[in-house]
């Protein structure tokens, strides 16, 4: 299949503004977008959306917006965030989306870095960001606001409303018609719709351009494999500055024409995917582990005549989805135990979750546990794996129907062409591979050569053509004596346990492997109280030596898995969680090896030394900027080393 | 003009003087603190302004009309609102129940029509549903609409008895220590709400804190207590500097001298 088949389906309608007028010849007074406010979700027609991103559009124009400009915009997921998107677009400019919780000198970075005109900021919280970094930032002409509150009293020449933009666009529609018709025409499949800022695990962020094309041929190849309908519901609710929720939110929904979501507030979310049951689900592991584990802690919660149905009917999902995994046919017998588990219990599992109409759900961005992929399965969610990168404007692989395989990620969709290369990389080359770093044409010769995609990541195809992944090609790493490790590949397995949250596993260059793990607070507070095991704080709790047997026999079932001489020896649970606002994590939640590993030298050096245990006195930063100190003892604990213990 | 005027309030319970001769006026929008030592008699000033005590001696005027003898429930009706320094929810009902009931005070129909939920009081529902989302949004408050008050955390206790206080749409809204018990970051959200309150709402407040920092950072002016007995009143600033307040705080600096 060529590129222009892919785009020929629609017709010319080959970029956002122009999809969305094809969407209100189409669907005109069927309900585009919903979003929860003061307790109702209020609909917004195809209709209607036209009429605000056109007036608003027109406003940015007549504010001196040109063809050609960037529109930083920043803010939770809201109508008004993808309605600046496409109304940039339409005045033939690109979009940039910003993480909302970055911080003032990231978000200055990028800013500053795509030379935006125009910042479309949420509320006061992301406005004071921007008017704080304003004096560094002299492209800017000016920061729109969607929520006024408490910005009433703000006067400041750069900063105008939403509705303000809007009128002055509904001036100029008037004074000039057709204006916005030609402009929406005058826009083509090659330009540049999105800058997508990759948060970088080193170095300050890449910005990739995605063309229309890119997005809308990886939207419709992906669409050829896992189809989506116009009558599908999908819940917006991870940051529209991620290509994961552009390729939702935009490039597919667009493209078929179904409705977007918007929460009430992030903390509503899992009540909002609750009321509107959707039908598609994208979403990182991190949300389905989640989910899994906060399903484990209510079981345990519950009454006994609910835990009883739920040991009673979850094997019989599990046995089946086994079945099924493993392509077997189910058996009758299972297949009517499996009708019964569904209505005694996986049934209104599913309603309690919202998936009762899940159709089509994925996971992508890092390796999802067996586990968690079984306890879906079980249900009835057909969760499959996904892979790509920003630059390859999102997915470039998917599981296909039934063929679901833990370790794999699935096949290349329609388009795509995936192969190793040399070292062992995966390479892709699809027409929706990039246009090019912004403003960094060294990254982009390293990233594409003749059009194939340079993933950086280790990896391999199977014998039935799916693709396996192991890890960064950097970040595969060699212990003192050679042998060859992969710490993200140990860290995801040692994560799949519900009572680890995090985990830093080191050994370069070092005799043997250790790790530094974070507890999951919850579960194991749950499992503390359940064992009547008293505790504070998170420090606390993670110094208890309870705790640390409990984790210490995870860690020895993933030592099982891995060969002898690239097993964990020792290992710490950390006093505190590594946090993106510490720098220690990236915005999606990777760790950053290189600044863990300087910040927890002590602690390291306490691995590979002879004591037991370490002091820690040190200091930790809020969100806000406020400080704390912390003063521990972190106990090391010793595993039986297989080569000398045996 | 002044929306609130305390006049020469005296009040004492058998021989404990709480008040003596306190006269203040707050004016209209006005973010007005009242602060002072333990027992100077500050929540004693609020319980007259509210109705729950009657002051032996002295007038309150509230927007013109003399208070004094009024009933806490009638001043209720004229606009007055206030939160207790501990919180007086209805901990077995929703925050949503609890706000709704917030909204009685200005329902029309009675009890029949309103148990049929039928015409007039179906729209009168309506639109006091609509007044609490209001403030629900407001208060950011909508992860907790459908939660049974006594199982929120303290913070969020006390953020919900504000909005109950809104919910009755108050010109004048009383705030006993709105901050205490609170970690620094929930002081820094509820100030914010404070001061939201009283710029897009136009509310005028009357606070009650202990947290200095606080008080000094987003009161418009300042009544100081001690023993009491008004020792100063006016800007922040003025307050700050002045002789009277920093002995009453600090003890007798210039005797130890």
């Amino acid at each position: 299949m060529t590129v222009a088949d892919i785009l020929e389906r629609l017709g010319g309608d080959d970029t956002f503004p122009k999809l969305l007028v094809r969407n209100v010849e189409r669907f005109g007074a069927r309900v585009a977008m919903r979003e929860k406010e003061y307790g109702i979700w209020q609909p917004f027609t195809w209709r209607e959306v036209h009429e605000h991103v056109r007036d608003f559009s027109l406003g940015l124009v007549a504010l001196g917006l040109a063809r050609g400009d960037r529109v930083a915009i920043i803010g939770d997921n809201r109508p008004e965030w993808v309605w600046s998107e496409i109304a940039a677009q339409g005045a033939g400019a690109a979009s940039v989306g910003l993480y909302q919780d970055s911080n003032l000198t990231e978000v200055a970075y990028v800013i500053d870095h795509c030379d935006a005109t125009f910042v479309v900021a949420e509320d006061q919280e992301q406005v004071d960001k921007i008017l704080d970094m304003l004096e560094k930032l002299p492209k800017v002409r000016y920061v729109v606001y969607t929520d006024p509150r408490g910005l009433r009293s703000y006067r400041h020449p750069k900063l105008v409303s939403f509705e303000a933009v809007e009128e002055k666009g509904r001036e100029l529609g008037r004074a000039r018609p057709g204006l916005w018709e030609e402009n929406v025409r005058g826009g083509s499949a090659e330009a540049v719709a999105i800058v997508s800022y990759t948060s970088g695990t080193t170095g300050f962020p890449k910005g990739a351009m995605l063309t229309f094309r890119n997005l809308l041929s990886m939207a419709l190849a992906l669409g050829d494999v896992d189809p989506k309908r116009p009558e599908d519901e999908f819940v917006s609710f991870l940051p529209l500055a991620w290509i994961g929720e552009q390729m939702m939110s935009l490039s597919a929904a667009l493209s078929v024409g179904f409705t977007v979501n918007f929460p009430e507030e992030p903390e509503t979310v899992m009540e909002n995917i609750r009321e509107i049951g959707p039908d598609v689900m994208f979403a990182p592991p991190r949300i389905w582990e989640n989910l899994n584990s906060t399903v484990q802690v209510r079981i345990m919660d519950t009454t006994p005549f609910k835990r009883f149905m739920y040991g009673l009917c979850m094997p019989v999902g599990r046995k089946v989805a086994d079945l099924q995994f493993a392509k077997k046919p189910v058996p009758l017998a299972w297949r009517l135990l499996y009708r019964l588990a569904h209505w005694g219990l996986l049934r209104a599992l599913k309603d309690r979750l919202g998936f009762t109409n899940l159709r089509s759900a994925s996971t992508g961005g890092a390796a999802l546990g067996p586990d968690v992929f079984r306890f879906f399965h079980a249900m009835g969610v057909p969760l499959k794996q996904i892979y790509g990168q920003t630059e390859i404007s999102g997915i470039s692989c998917i599981h296909r129907g039934e063929d679901i395989q833990f370790h794999t990620v699935g096949q290349p969709i329609p388009g795509t062409e995936v192969r190793i290369g040399a070292s062992g990389e995966i390479l892709s080359r699809s027409p929706a591979v990039f246009a090019g770093y912004y403003k960094n044409e060294k990254a982009t010769a390293e990233t594409l050569e003749e059009g194939w995609l340079h993933s950086g990541d280790a990896g391999y195809l199977t014998e039935d053509g799916h693709l396996v992944v192991i890890d960064r090609i950097k970040d595969v790493m060699q212990l003192g004596d050679g042998t060859q490790f992969s710490p993200q590949f140990i860290e995801n397995r040692l994560k799949f346990s519900p009572y680890v949250k995090e985990a830093v596993v080191v050994g370069k260059g070092r005799p043997y492997l250790t790790a530094m793990l974070n507890i999951d607070m919850g579960v194991v507070g749950k499992w503390a109280e359940k064992n009547r095991l008293s505790y504070t704080t998170y420090t606390d709790l993670s110094a208890k030596p309870q705790v640390y047997d409990l984790v210490q026999k995870e860690v020895d079932q993933v030592n099982e898995t891995l060969p002898a001489a690239a097993r964990i020896q020792k290992f710490v649970l950390l006093y505190k969680e590594l946090d993106a606002d510490d720098e220690e994590l990236t915005r999606t939640r990777k760790v950053r090896r290189g600044f863990v590993e300087e910040r927890y030298r002590e602690v390291i050096d306490a691995l590979y030394g002879e004591r037991g245990e370490v002091e820690i006195d040190t200091t930790i930063r809020f969100q806000d900027g406020k400080t704390a100190r912390i003063q521990t003892t972190l106990l090391v604990r010793r595993l039986a080393a297989p080569g000398k213990a045996a | 003009m002044a929306i609130l005027k305390v006049q020469h309030v005296i009040l004492h319970f058998r021989g404990v003087t709480a008040l003596s001769d306190v006269s203040f006026e707050v004016e209209p929008g006005a973010l007005h603190s009242v602060i002072g030592p333990n027992g100077a008699g500050k929540t004693s000033l609020l319980n007259c302004i509210s109705g729950v005590y009657r002051p032996q001696r002295g007038a309150i005027h509230f927007d013109g009309r003399d208070i004094t003898r009024l009933s806490p429930a009638t001043r209720t009706t004229l606009g007055i609102a206030r939160t207790f320094q501990n919180i007086a929810l209805f901990k077995g009902m929703t925050v949503l129940d609890n706000l709704l009931i917030g909204r009685h005070v200005h329902e029309q129909r009675g009890v029949i029509a309103g148990g049929l939920y039928w015409g007039a009081a179906k729209a009168e529902e309506i639109e006091n549903r609509e007044v609490v989302e209001d403030i629900i949004d407001f208060l950011e408050i909508q992860h907790i609409r459908k939660k049974v008050v006594g199982t929120l955390a303290y913070g969020l206790q006390k953020r919900v008895e504000l909005a109950r206080a809104l919910a009755l749409e108050p010109r004048l809204l009383l705030l006993d220590e709105p901050m205490a018990g609170m970690n620094a970051e929930e002081k820094e959200d509820m100030a914010r709400f404070i001061l939201d309150i009283s710029e897009d709402r136009g509310t005028t407040i009357v606070m009650i804190e202990h947290d200095m920092g606080v008080v000094m950072d987003i009161s418009h002016r300042v009544t100081v207590l001690s023993f009491g007995e008004k020792i100063a009143d006016g800007t922040p600033e003025h307050v700050q500097g002045d002789a009277a307040v920093q002995e009453a705080y600090l003890g007798q600096s210039q005797a130890e001298e």
